[in-house]
């Protein structure tokens, strides 16, 4: 499906230093049972974010109006659990491109790269760099280059690289995704299948 | 050059390897589900495209499904829509659809092995992060997004690094009440929930040379919640056993020349991996979880670590504490217990529910329990029939649903009151997974056996003289 492409985005950031997020909460089960893909960002964080009776939890990072921005800071192994796509989909609907953490779950991660969300995966000492200056002043900018595979705190101009394979970093900046590689070598695909060894 | 058993699988399903790039890779069967596919077949719409290569893909409906009363019409109209959705897609795309009702309903990771879609050496992919089930056969097996759903509908191939290799050895004699859930969840409480992120994991010894072919899929299945992509055995004797004969499995010549290729399915001597890990058997006994993910487990008889002696951050695990409503160095012994679930593609399988049953046998469930014992399949719910399992279970004053992923996340009507306690045989202790508000404690069917007919959790070796 169609994303926007991905450049450079300067943004305030939603800091979520908790470690261990998993699919659960980026969108519980019961949100799954659409057929289309509309409507995930309402539930992103459904039960941290809403109490039982739909209203707000107060306390929550994303009901906190000092907290906006299109980058999501996130604690260590996030995204782990299950494969749902969905809970990628709920990040991006919601307004997120980049979620930065210092260790990212695998399917998660693979799920954000094809559906236009970058994951930044950055050195602890950095993310808590992130951390500080972001709750220390919500105004706080970061910089997210990813031609360069910089990410920048600009108000103290600390800067960490991070890593990409050059084929999925030309996917983002282009918006492409692998089917329209892997309809290009179809043919190969065919000749390969007609000699397994099963 | 010596290569693992992971090696010689993935190379020789690699079509073309991108420069700095991820390896195009061919998937040999592809199972779908109602929840993950349907947009992935929007998608082919909207491109025009048609399914490449249908018969390799397979569907069937589970994780929506009520458990009873399964011949009526879905009562949720989400959960129906997308029931219906899977049919119409199966049916406009020339895919063998096996929705509620049909004979080979059932888990996705239940029927995939029992119709022997599952072989050794293959590639299985499934929108379903619990696919690395697969790799007990010797496949290489995991979990994919909707969007790679689409691409080996489309093209029967995924994009994907190779991940590193670890390999984890247990040898030794397996305790008194310990059984292959145990050896899984104890590995995880070793390993943390991402201390395999990265890597696909064999595992390798005796423990699991001698488990059956049920065990070997509870712990691949949790491969995953130790961050890995997937887990894979060797096949062997026990392996060729299983899936002769099924209806998926290759016949006559084709048999012969899968045998072949079978019996190249090991890691060479040499063979290195990035990563190599050694537990003793002797080390594990029966487990149990007591925090919101599945490597904050721990020996039944232990008691909740301190925040201080654990990996990761002190206010994660609090907070982790806190919704679980334990403290620090409590016992887990005698914590009490609202559900008991058994059932799910982790523990949903025949063995799973002898093992159950062996316990419960001449015993009553307590009165302040529910429990909800689901099979995985209906080939598993005739097994308990057959063997005369259902006749001790309703002795006993438990009853039996029908096939589906049910409790395990809770998207149909099985759901964990907020608040309430379950010991459930199922794969994540998330925060909401059972229902929101839902606490989870993760276990094997013994323990979930004793916990349904004390009402507390309880050691399983205090209830059984014999091995199970």
């Amino acid at each position: 499906m169609a994303y926007d492409k991905f450049n450079i985005i300067t943004s305030t950031a939603v800091p979520l230093p908790i470690e261990n997020v998993d699919t659960d909460q980026l969108i519980p089960a019961r949100f799954l049972k659409a057929t289309e893909r509309v409507g995930f960002g309402d539930n992103l964080f459904r039960d941290w974010r809403y109490n039982p009776d739909n209203t707000p939890k107060k306390d929550f990072v994303l009901n906190n109006p000092v907290y906006s921005g299109k980058i999501l800071v996130g604690g260590k192994n996030f995204g782990s659990g299950s494969s749902r796509e969905h809970a990628a989909w709920a990040v991006y609907d919601y307004g997120f491109r980049c979620v930065v953490s210092s260790f990212f779950a695998d399917i998660f991660r693979n799920n954000c790269l094809n559906v236009g969300v970058l994951p930044v995966q950055v050195s602890a000492e950095f993310a808590e760099k992130i951390f500080t200056a972001v709750i220390g002043d919500p105004k706080t900018e970061i910089e997210v280059n990813l031609p360069a595979q910089s990410i920048t705190i600009l108000s103290t101009g600390d800067t960490e690289k991070f890593d990409i394979s050059p084929y999925k970093k030309d996917n983002m900046i282009n918006g492409f995704d692998d089917i329209d590689y892997l309809q290009s070598i179809k043919g190969e695909i065919e000749e390969f299948a007609a000699n397994l060894p099963l | 050059m010596s290569k693992t058993l992971f090696d010689k699988v993935w190379d020789t399903h690699v079509v073309r390897k991108i420069q700095d790039g991820p390896d195009v890779l061919f998937i040999d069967r592809h199972l779908i589900h109602e929840v993950t596919s349907p947009v992935a077949f929007l998608g082919l719409k909207s491109r025009g495209i048609r399914v490449l290569y249908p018969e390799r893909t397979f569907a069937t409906a589970d994780h929506n499904t009520p458990t009873i009363n399964q011949h009526l019409p879905v009562a949720d109209p989400l959960s129906a829509n997308q029931l219906d959705a899977l049919e119409s897609n199966s049916n406009e795309y020339g895919i063998s659809y096996w929705g509620l009702g049909h004979q080979k309903n059932g888990i996705v990771h239940v029927v995939g092995p029992e119709y022997g879609i599952t072989q050794p050496g293959a590639t299985i992919v499934c929108g379903d992060s619990h696919t690395s089930t697969h790799g007990a056969f010797g496949a290489i097996a995991f979990g994919i997004g909707t969007s790679e759903v689409e691409m080996v509908l489309a093209t029967q191939c995924i994009m994907q690094p190779k991940p590193k290799k670890m390999r984890i050895n247990i040898n030794g004699k397996l305790g008194f009440g310990v059984t292959p859930k145990d050896v899984a969840l104890y590995i995880i409480s070793k390993l943390t929930t991402s201390g395999a992120t990265g890597y696909f994991v064999e595992y390798a010894g005796d423990v699991f040379e001698n488990m059956t072919m049920e065990g070997r899929m509870t712990v691949c299945n949790l491969s995953i919640e130790m961050g890995a992509r997937g887990g894979m055995i060797a096949p062997d004797e026990t392996t060729i056993a299983y899936v002769k004969g099924r209806e998926f499995t290759p016949k006559g010549e084709a048999w012969d020349r899968a045998l072949a290729y079978y019996k190249t399915l090991k890691t060479d001597a040499d063979a290195i991996f990035d990563k190599e890990l050694t537990f003793s058997a002797s080390d594990i006994e029966p487990m149990i979880t007591y925090g919101t993910n599945p490597g904050m487990g721990m020996g039944i008889s232990h008691d909740i670590p301190d925040a201080a002696d654990v990996e990761g951050g002190a206010a994660t695990y609090e907070k982790s504490l806190n919704y679980m409503g334990f403290h620090e160095g409590d016992s887990m012994l005698g914590k009490p217990v609202d559900f008991v679930f058994v059932g799910s593609c982790t523990n949903g399988r025949i063995e799973d529910f002898r093992a159950f049953t062996s316990l419960v046998k001449g015993k009553h469930k307590a009165d302040n329990v529910t429990a909800w014992l689901v099979p995985g399949s209906h080939i598993v719910e005739a097994q308990i029939k057959e063997e005369g399992l259902l006749d001790i279970l309703t002795e006993a004053g438990f009853t039996l649903r029908q096939p589906g992923c049910s409790a395990c996340l809770a998207m149909n009507d099985d759901k964990v009151p907020a608040g309430k306690y379950a010991v459930s045989t199922s794969n994540r202790n998330f925060e909401g997974r059972q229902g929101p508000g839902a606490r989870t404690m993760l276990a094997s069917p013994l323990v979930a056996a004793a916990a349904a007919v004390t009402g507390v959790v309880t050691d399983p070796r205090t209830l059984i003289e014999e091995l199970v």
